[in-house]
């Protein structure tokens, strides 16, 4: 179960904005610094362990760059939920074990307010509605390989199975 | 009966027929990655994995992001990714010699029937060959370069029939502008087949700029089915000649269809900042700008300097504006002097920048500041990617931002051209 604040985004949040190109050769920590700043300048500063984004379609459209993702994680999100994800960014987000869930039903989630996860059911729980919502749970086999924590662990799981 | 893209797939998978929405597990036939997301980015997790690269002749290596060095990040970089080319074996390492899909259809690496990834979201691009290529990112490069497999979702295909011909000073780009514009950039997990028999008519510059921007439309990958142009195209990049007519869809295999008519469309301009903000160039019309920049994979190779070439041929840049050049290859760049493009571009006042993704991914020379208006032949204007947060850029053809360039405000090209 994964419960924090939501910080609430429009369509086509894009990966220039998640990882902007001027930090791209600096350390990771201090690319995360600057995260979502061009549409939430304090994103960085006021996000903490756990949080989930909340977000429209197209979330991730853009490059292939991972660090979209790694940042993120750097910050602590727990989980995006979003009404599409752009394919590139789904998939690097899984290898590196942030979950991220398809929720496109409309819904009436509020910067701040309170929201729960569970990840292997897609049930999103906002007590301050006193709603449930329905996210689209995650495939079987991509369950697992973010509960190995990530590709590179999983595959070192196949690969000492294999040997073992 | 099959698309090309389930052909291909199915080929890769080892089996005899796949449908749209299948996970299956491919066998990679070539895997590109750049100075960027590859080799500093994976060599941790091959190192984590403990293993080695499944076939290094299989891999392809381009430094095209942070070249020429700057500073002494760039520099640590590229001299990072020359040790570990050298070290990994990898025989196929193009070290500041132009933009990886562009360089990767130069030297032939590329054709038709592959299946191919690329570390980089323009991977489409190769599409314009013939193979099925599609963007990934850094772990899951270091899977593919660990395994030589990667699992992917059958794609339905999107086939966009072309007809008609273009109209004098326009291009593919603006082809996909328009396509952004009514298809939206959320055409997720599709492959956008360009066909139709307008396609026999458009170069492999042409096509490859159609596919490259498949990654605006949000498909999954674009593709061409290979032609007589393909196989003479490969011939000259010194391809070995595999060129097989079965590679094309088949008759009534794509579950989507859309038509274009390019003789019925105009110039068009995506405004700040989304690609998908476009419209025909006339609503913009009169813009000021303060830059003007040509480059990129889907903007600078040789037709696309010699589109905009065409337009600066005798006229001048205007005073308060910059026009920046960065041809997509060297070999562009060899190619554009022989012919007397790069005199034409540089009497009118352009300004050579080296070959490489340069400012159209916010890095090297070129970034604009705050306030800042530009108009690129570029493939994305999302907020702050060429710099600062708080600069505007336009998007349109080499035509449109050369007319631009001497008007020194957003114009339509046909009105400089005549």
């Amino acid at each position: 179960m994964i419960a924090g604040r939501a910080f609430v985004y429009g369509d086509q949040i894009d990966t220039d904005v998640l990882a902007p190109g001027a930090y791209m050769k600096r350390p990771l920590a201090e690319l995360a610094q600057h995260c979502l700043e061009a549409v939430d300048p304090n994103f960085a500063s006021n996000v903490r362990r756990g949080d989930v984004i909340v977000a429209g379609s197209g979330f991730g459209i853009g490059s292939s760059r991972e660090q979209a993702a790694q940042a993120l994680i750097e910050l602590g999100v727990g989980c995006v939920l979003a009404k599409s994800f752009a394919r590139i960014f789904y998939r690097n987000a899984l290898n590196l074990g942030l979950p991220v869930l398809v929720l496109d039903a409309p819904h009436a989630i509020a910067r701040g307010m309170r929201v729960e996860v569970d990840i292997a059911t897609g049930r999103v729980a906002v007590p301050a509605l006193q709603l449930d919502y329905s996210a689209q749970p995650i495939p079987p086999f991509l369950q697992a390989l973010l509960a190995d924590g990530g590709l590179i662990p999983h595959l070192k799981k196949r690969f000492a199975a294999r040997s073992g | 009966m099959m698309t090309l893209a389930e052909k291909i797939i199915a080929r890769a998978a080892g089996k005899n027929l796949v449908r749209p929405g299948e996970i299956v597990t491919c066998q990679v036939d070539l895997a590109m990655m750049h100075d960027s997301g590859g080799p500093r980015r994976v060599d941790s997790k091959l190192r984590e994995l403990g293993v080695g690269i499944w076939d290094p002749d299989r891999v392809v290596v381009v430094s095209d992001h942070y070249v020429p060095a700057v500073d002494a990040d760039s520099a640590e970089i590229l001299s990072f990714t020359r040790g570990w080319v050298a070290e990994r074996g990898i025989r196929h390492f193009y070290d500041m010699r132009g933009i990886c899909h562009v360089v990767l259809q130069e030297h032939g690496h590329l054709r038709p029937g592959m299946f191919a990834v690329g570390g980089d979201s323009h991977s489409p691009s190769g599409g314009a060959v013939g193979a099925f290529m599609v963007g990934i990112g850094a772990t899951e490069m270091a899977g593919v370069l660990a395994t030589g497999e990667i699992w992917i979702r059958v794609p339905e295909t999107l086939r966009i029939d072309l007809s008609g011909a273009l109209g004098p000073c326009l291009s593919s780009k603006d082809v996909l502008l328009h396509l952004c514009a009514t298809l939206g950039m959320n055409n997720d997990y599709l492959c956008i087949e360009y066909a139709g028999e307008a396609i026999a008519d458009l170069s492999m510059a042409e096509r490859l700029t159609l596919c490259n921007m498949a990654a605006e439309l949000g498909g999954k990958t674009g593709i061409v089915a290979p032609d007589a142009r393909t196989a003479a195209a490969l011939a000259a990049a010194g391809a070995p000649n595999t060129f097989d007519p079965s590679w094309r869809s088949d008759e009534g295999a794509a579950t989507r269809h859309h038509r274009v008519d390019l003789s019925a469309l105009s110039p068009h301009v995506a405004a700040p900042h989304s690609p998908a903000n476009s419209s025909p160039v006339n609503d913009h019309a009169g813009t000021r700008i303060d830059q003007a920049y040509i480059g990129a994979c889907t903007g600078a190779k040789l037709q696309d300097l010699q589109m905009a070439a065409s337009v600066l041929r005798g006229h001048r840049v205007a005073s308060h504006v910059r026009l920046l050049i960065a041809p997509a290859s060297t070999q562009t760049t060899l190619q554009a002097a022989r012919d007397g493009t790069l005199q034409i571009l540089t009497e009118a006042g352009a300004i050579l920048l080296p070959s490489g993704c340069g400012a159209c991914a916010g890095l090297g020379a070129g970034v604009l500041a705050k306030g800042e208006i530009c108009i690129a032949s570029t493939a994305r204007n999302f907020k702050g990617r060429m710099g600062s947060a708080e600069s505007r850029v336009y998007l349109g053809s080499p035509y449109t931002v050369a007319a631009s360039a001497i008007k020194g405000a957003i114009a339509d090209p046909r009105e400089v051209h005549a």
